[in-house]
């Protein structure tokens, strides 16, 4: 695999690549362009870059605003202050409305690193997931983070777009095809499924290597859109595996592995066992430390797959 | 504005302030209080003020309000069917269950309504918005909104002041429906959100005043406002909360109450329709 990349670095490149493209593309951002990096696209485009400074609420409103009148808006901020913060001015002025605005919300998750628990959004999934008609992305890599905006672009309607600071692998090649609403099957197996996103994805692959060596098969799914879910693929692997281990950089309280035992639970009932933040804040320390200390890394995976395996009748 | 224009005005005002209490009447609750105060003013914004078309309520080119008080849905509601978006008959199913008449505007169901609103302060960053689109499309459009004076105790309207003071948004009107009273009392008492003109000023804004309830005040202070072509306009429009029922006005029991049979056949009467 080439070099790391943050998938917000994918970010500011793809809306700098796509404003040209996209004349009523327009980027709002809240004093954190440099850390966003939509500051890559106010360099193309100063004239359709708007520093809404250190006011979140304001900046949720004028997109929409400029959305009603023919923009198509990306207003961006850290997860914390996008979606936490502005909660209601999304549910209200975009959810309610559907209008066609786009969140690019950063520094998603515990991965954040030293800035510690104020930062660390482990709750913006679980958030945008319980507004009606929210499209909510959660790319894994650089090639996904890419697409996944110019999907959000082409999408009429509400997005939520979600991105880390951490640098991390490339796993897709140039010509992925990426759709909203699609998961992707990244290894066949057979005992248990590890069903993952963003940065997760990355981890779940390593657990699945752990898992091979004591003879386990593991199946690896990314899920990158988590609203809408992509049902079909869930219940399939539930049938074909028998146990579902969910990974993601969230709470387990409403993100993806809540979304995946709801589905399971009505459609297809097999064990499932979530890996995520166990219902607490996160702390300062180095994002990658972070990943172990919080029970995210593959070998903590591997762990809970080996249980999942267990509870199989 | 000549005597003429402003008697057709004051009936087609009479006649909107009729909706409002039938809205509110038939829904038994809603907000009678702020739709009748702004009542001359969605007169004057509908039928002198906007560049609209109601046969064609989605036209990209046209003027654009939004009611950040959208409390007041009544008013704007009444308004919009006296323009000729709706049929003035629908008003009696506001709030009913299958009516496409929310309890706040719904800019999905509802033709002419440019923004769903309720929800307060979140209005005025929307306005900020459309101004600015506008603005880098060059268009000649103009973007209208209406606030409640207990509206601006809230943050966001203050962030979206600094926004439009800062970005010069000179095709930007709002409109500050100063009549005094709030749920839990006068405004004053609550929490005093005044003075309005030094804090606008301080914002950037062009500060207007204007009485309510007189047209050639309204008219003078629009007009002010498109002469100012370097900042946004706020209008500080001095107003009477239940303007035009007598038991209505200037008692804040009024702000979200439905009248009874009795108190709505006196209402009429206060209308001239009886």
């Amino acid at each position: 695999m080439a070099d790391k990349i943050a998938t917000r670095e994918a970010y500011g490149k793809a809306l700098a690549e796509f404003g040209a493209e996209y004349e009523n593309l327009v980027v709002l951002d809240a004093d954190l362009a440099a850390a966003t990096k939509t500051g890559t696209f106010k360099k193309a485009f100063p004239d359709r870059f708007f520093d809404c400074g250190i006011a979140e609420n304001n900046m949720i409103g004028v997109a929409t605003g400029m959305s009603l009148c023919g923009k198509i808006p990306f207003a961006s901020s850290f997860a914390m202050f996008a979606a936490g913060r502005s909660f209601e001015q999304i549910r209200n002025s975009i959810g309610y409305p559907h209008n066609n605005v786009k969140i690019g919300a950063t520094h998603a998750g515990i991965t954040v690193g030293e800035d510690g628990a104020t930062h660390q959004c482990n709750e913006d999934i679980a958030l945008m997931r319980s507004i009606p008609g929210m499209v909510i992305l959660n790319p894994a890599d650089a090639t996904e983070a890419r697409l996944a905006v110019k999907a959000a672009i082409e999408y009429v309607g509400p997005v939520y777009l979600r991105f880390g600071r951490m640098a991390v692998p490339t796993l897709f090649d140039d010509d992925y095809k990426f759709e909203i609403g699609k998961g992707v099957k990244m290894a066949e197996g057979t005992d248990v499924a590890l069903i993952a996103t963003g940065i997760e994805v990355e981890q779940a692959l390593l657990a699945r290597d752990i898992l091979a060596a004591e003879g386990i098969s593991a199946s690896v799914i990314n899920i990158s859109t988590i609203k809408p879910l992509d049902e079909e693929l869930v219940i399939a692997e539930a049938k074909a595996c028998g146990a579902i281990v969910t990974c993601e950089e969230h709470t387990i309280i409403g993100g993806l592995g809540s979304a995946v035992t709801e589905c399971l639970a009505e459609k297809c009932p097999v064990p499932v066992l979530r890996v995520g933040i166990n219902d607490e804040f996160g702390r300062s320390g180095p994002a990658k430390e972070l990943v172990s200390y919080y029970h995210l890394d593959g070998a903590s995976i591997a762990e809970k797959a080996k249980a999942a395996v267990a509870l199989k009748k | 504005m000549d005597t003429k224009r402003k008697t057709e005005l004051a009936e087609i005002a009479r006649k909107i302030r009729v909706g409002i209490i039938d809205a509110v009447y038939s829904a038994n609750s809603g907000h009678p209080g702020g739709s009748l105060s702004i009542a001359d003013v969605l007169t004057y914004l509908y039928f002198e003020e906007l560049n609209i078309d109601p046969a064609n309520p989605q036209w990209a080119d046209r003027d654009r309000l939004v009611l950040s008080k959208g409390h007041c849905a009544p008013g704007l509601y009444s308004a919009l069917a006296h323009r000729g978006y709706f049929p003035v008959e629908d008003l009696k199913t506001f709030r009913k269950t299958s009516s496409y008449l929310q309890g706040h505007p719904d800019m999905k169901h509802t033709p002419g309504v440019d923004m769903s609103s309720g929800s307060l302060g979140q209005g005025t960053s929307v306005s900020c918005g459309m101004a600015l689109a506008s603005k880098l499309d060059g268009k000649a459009q103009r973007i209208y909104a209406i606030l409640g004076d207990g509206e601006t105790q809230e943050g966001q309207v203050w962030e979206a002041a600094m926004f439009a003071g800062n970005m010069k948004l000179s095709n930007l009107v709002w409109l500050i429906d100063f009549n005094g009273l709030q749920i839990d009392g006068p405004i004053a008492e609550v929490m005093n959100p005044t003075p309005y003109d030094k804090k606008f000023e301080a914002f950037g804004w062009n500060v207007v005043e204007c009485d309510a309830h007189d047209f050639d005040s309204i008219e003078a202070a629009y007009k002010a406002a498109r002469e100012c072509t370097d900042k946004p306009t706020v209008i500080i429009s001095h107003s009477t909360k239940g303007k035009g029922v007598s038991f209505m006005e200037n008692n804040v029991a009024w702000h979200g109450a439905a009248p009874n049979a009795e108190q709505y056949e006196v209402a009429m009467a206060d209308l001239g329709e009886r």
